[in-house]
């Protein structure tokens, strides 16, 4: 079992190396910052049918968990830290995304057009 | 308080449901509860370990650190049910004979609950080190009061509840019939977890292949849910899958039921001749 695990980390690995290379050229990059358990800025526009990238700082102390269903994310960030997300290429359209931790204010929108 | 309740509550049913499940699955057999409570413990020591560490396993492997680390656990948890399965159906002839009996005593099943004390702890760890979380965020925001907390804490008591639940509901199957319940049950949960895995690498990047949607049922049954949680994580359903993840849940599915089928053994002239002797 253990050799198993240590293929998959194995794998994992080497086709992150892989990819780093290719698909970093193509992407689109942007970024937001979360502060009071907000999104700022709260919607955020990207071209359709591109790779995206997108850095998410978190400027509160408390830890946040950036997740969207449509975009397939799930990631935790640490208070006052940094992230990057990775989000597979999209059709035009209006995504939301929201801080799992703090719903009711953490709210926000990616504009693929 | 309800708010935080009900997000704690969501994390923790899966792993409610799993350590219902692993209790079932070795009731009465000797030790086995130890196994099961080693498990429970060694995910969360690990969860608070994720949970403190959690900027630096962000940043670790060009930030795609918490991704890896997710799919690579989730990875292998797949590969212990799958080992698990097999090993109960090479081994099921015995067993089942064996369950009806009082004080059965597996001497060769050790193994096995290593299998599923490395399954619980997986579970524990994921879901755990998020609810560490979200409480060390309300303990240091100190703008949400006692009852924020106290929430948070009585979800997790009720995801306990969850796992007493799932093992009263699977004990009362009677025994014939909880063997081939529990294996179809495990093949299904790893299914899912496969897929979940599946998810993470997406996410990280890894894989870009196959990312298209398979379908939308969000509107109708979410996913994060509570209804939607507990079919999420026993049959592993997901209301807006990738292609990838479809791959990925049929897949393991499909090599566990195969390698399931050739680990058996042939039915035996000398146990069908043997049995009506007893």
């Amino acid at each position: 079992m253990m050799k198993f695990g240590a293929k998959l980390v194995g794998g994992a690995f080497l086709g992150a190396a892989l990819l780093a290379g290719s698909a970093l050229a193509e992407d689109a990059s942007l970024s937001l910052s979360i502060k009071d358990h907000r999104f700022s800025p709260a919607e955020i526009r990207a071209p359709a049918n591109t790779a995206i990238t997108l850095t998410v700082k978190n400027l509160d102390k408390t830890p946040e968990e950036f997740e969207s269903k449509p975009l397939r994310v799930e990631k935790v960030i640490a208070g006052g830290g940094e992230t990057t997300v990775h989000i597979h290429p999209l059709s035009p359209g209006k995504y939301r995304f929201f801080g799992d931790y703090h719903e009711a204010t953490a709210e926000g929108f990616l504009i693929v057009e | 308080m309800l708010g935080a309740l009900i997000i704690v509550f969501r994390e923790v049913i899966e792993a409610g449901l799993i350590v219902g499940i692993a209790l079932a699955v070795t009731r009465g057999v000797r030790g086995s509860r130890q196994w099961i409570a080693a498990g429970v413990l060694a995910g969360v020591v690990g969860a608070l370990l994720v949970a403190g560490f959690a900027g630096q396993l962000s940043a670790a492997m060009a930030g795609r650190g918490q991704e890896l680390f997710n799919a690579s656990v989730l990875g292998l948890a797949v590969a212990m049910l799958a080992w698990h399965n097999i090993w109960m159906a090479r081994h099921g002839r015995e067993l089942s004979r064996e369950l009806s009996d009082v004080g059965r005593a597996v001497a060769s099943g050790d193994k096995t609950f290593l299998a599923l004390a490395v399954v619980v702890a997986v579970a524990v760890l994921r879901e755990g080190s998020e609810v560490a979380l979200f409480l060390y965020g309300i303990l240091i925001s100190g703008e949400s009061g006692f009852d924020v907390l106290a929430g948070g804490f009585a979800g997790l008591g009720l995801g306990a509840l969850v796992s007493f639940l799932t093992f009263y509901g699977l004990v009362i199957i009677p025994p014939r019939r909880l063997f081939a319940t529990i294996s179809v049950l495990v093949t299904l949960l790893a299914g899912g977890l496969a897929a979940q895995s599946a998810a993470f690498l997406q996410q990280a990047g890894v894989v870009t292949a196959l990312s298209s949607t398979l379908w939308d049922t969000s509107g109708i049954l979410p996913d994060n849910g509570l209804f939607g949680r507990v079919l999420h994580t026993l049959i592993g359903y997901s209301d807006q899958p990738s292609a990838l993840q479809g791959v990925a849940y049929l897949g393991t599915i499909l090599t566990i039921v195969i390698a399931t089928r050739l680990a058996a053994p042939a039915p035996r002239r000398v146990t069908a001749m043997s049995a009506p002797a007893e």
